[in-house]
């Protein structure tokens, strides 16, 4: 401690310390933004090929349905379309649950897959990890079986000790849905 | 001379591991604690978050010490400090994505961890920059091992695994030791037999 407390020293301290550490901070954010960049997109498109059958390429859109705007992506296999992983978020237990929903044209769920999540690990957390509670969301025809927990007088099996987790997760597959309707409702996707 | 400069720095380590062990001795830091060890994986990577944190900002603290005024060095530690955070953060997410993932709401509070700035005030800014080094890993790797221990209790105990192996097939574990009353308890009886352990030493 052998700098004087005066304010000349404090403001110059401080400021050369903001200084030093910002610049640090901003290299850092350029050395990093594209390996940061290049892990998300990587993970968008593990998430894609696991809730959708086999494709060989897929187009970014966006669809608004209920006043909100969902990104998607469709993916075809040479002509047709093979279907459509939805982007849906929703609030959970602990924060914003984010889904990609894999729709098939015919509208039945391909399967679900978690982008990001923060619930209570051990408990809500399980919607990532449950093999029973995952499982379901293969094949689920909304027109055939009721998209809300059972609890709620639905059929879907919510994780043990996680009701809300699992309102949360069925809500975002509901939504998903939606959106995929009002794709398909004159299709007025604005890319 | 130098053999006891080497054994110092030893005995420096040792200290943060036993005597000064963060979570059970001095119970700071109760926060991150409590919150990440869910699992034995959870606890040991925030431990190892927290010992890079504690590392760099003992020595470049240390360093810094000299010419810091009084009455600004706490916010000057808490920037130096949370450059380094942030730093890490933008580590992991390049570089160790799922990791961030589970740890992400934790990743920043290392800036309030009190073990860092305790650290700083106690130790770093009194002593040299190896020395505050040597601090810093001892701290930071008592910190680590007391999080890998009770993450794996509270795992073994609430989830049936170890590590992410799970041994009870199906079945449930014992959910409460996953969720915060669970931590509490366990944190109370590893204090108690670590305490007892080192007394006897």
């Amino acid at each position: 401690m052998a700098v004087k407390s005066n304010l000349t020293n404090m403001v110059l301290v401080l400021g050369i310390t903001c200084l030093v550490c910002s610049a640090l901070l901003g290299g850092a954010y350029a050395l990093t933004k594209e390996p940061i960049d290049k892990a998300v997109v990587e993970k968008t498109n593990r998430a894609i090929s696991q809730v959708l059958p086999a494709f060989s390429e897929t187009a970014y859109k966006e669809v608004s349905s209920d006043g909100k705007t969902y990104h998607y992506y469709e993916a075809t296999n040479g002509s047709s379309v093979v279907g459509y992983a939805i982007e849906s978020t929703t609030v959970g237990f602990g924060g914003n649950l984010t889904l990609m929903v894999g729709v098939t044209p015919d509208g039945v769920v391909y399967n679900t897959s978690v982008l990001s999540q923060s619930e209570t690990p051990g408990l809500g957390a399980k919607c990532n990890t449950d093999e029973k509670f995952m499982a379901q969301w293969k094949g689920f025809d909304p027109s055939s079986k009721i998209l809300s927990v059972k609890k709620d007088g639905g059929d879907v099996d919510a994780i043990t000790a996680s009701t809300i987790t699992s309102r949360a997760y069925t809500e975002a597959v509901k939504n998903a849905l939606e959106a995929f309707k009002s794709l398909n409702n004159g299709g007025q996707s604005n890319e | 001379m130098e053999d006891k400069a080497m054994s110092n720095k030893l005995k420096l380590i040792g200290d943060g591991l036993v005597k000064n062990n963060p979570t059970f001795v001095l119970l700071l830091g109760m926060c991150p604690t409590l919150a990440t060890t869910t699992s034995a994986i959870n606890g040991l990577s925030m431990g190892l978050a927290t010992l890079f944190v504690l590392v760099l900002s003992n020595m470049a603290i240390s360093a810094i010490a000299p010419v810091v005024p009084d009455k600004v060095h706490i916010p000057v530690y808490i920037v130096v400090i949370a450059t380094f955070v942030t730093l890490l953060q933008f580590l992991m997410q390049a570089y160790t994505p799922a990791m961030y993932e589970t740890l992400g709401l934790f990743i920043p509070l290392i800036v309030v961890n009190c073990i860092v700035l305790g650290r700083a005030e106690a130790f770093a800014n009194k002593h040299g920059v190896l020395e505050s080094a040597c601090d810093g890993l001892g701290v930071g790797l008592g910190f680590t091992c007391s999080l890998t221990v009770l993450g794996l209790v509270r795992e073994i105990l609430g989830s049936g695994s170890a590590f992410g192996f799970n041994f009870i097939g199906g079945h449930d574990g014992m959910l409460a030791f996953v969720m915060a009353p669970g931590a509490f308890l366990c944190l109370g009886y590893l204090m108690v037999l670590f305490n007892k352990f080192v007394k006897k030493n």
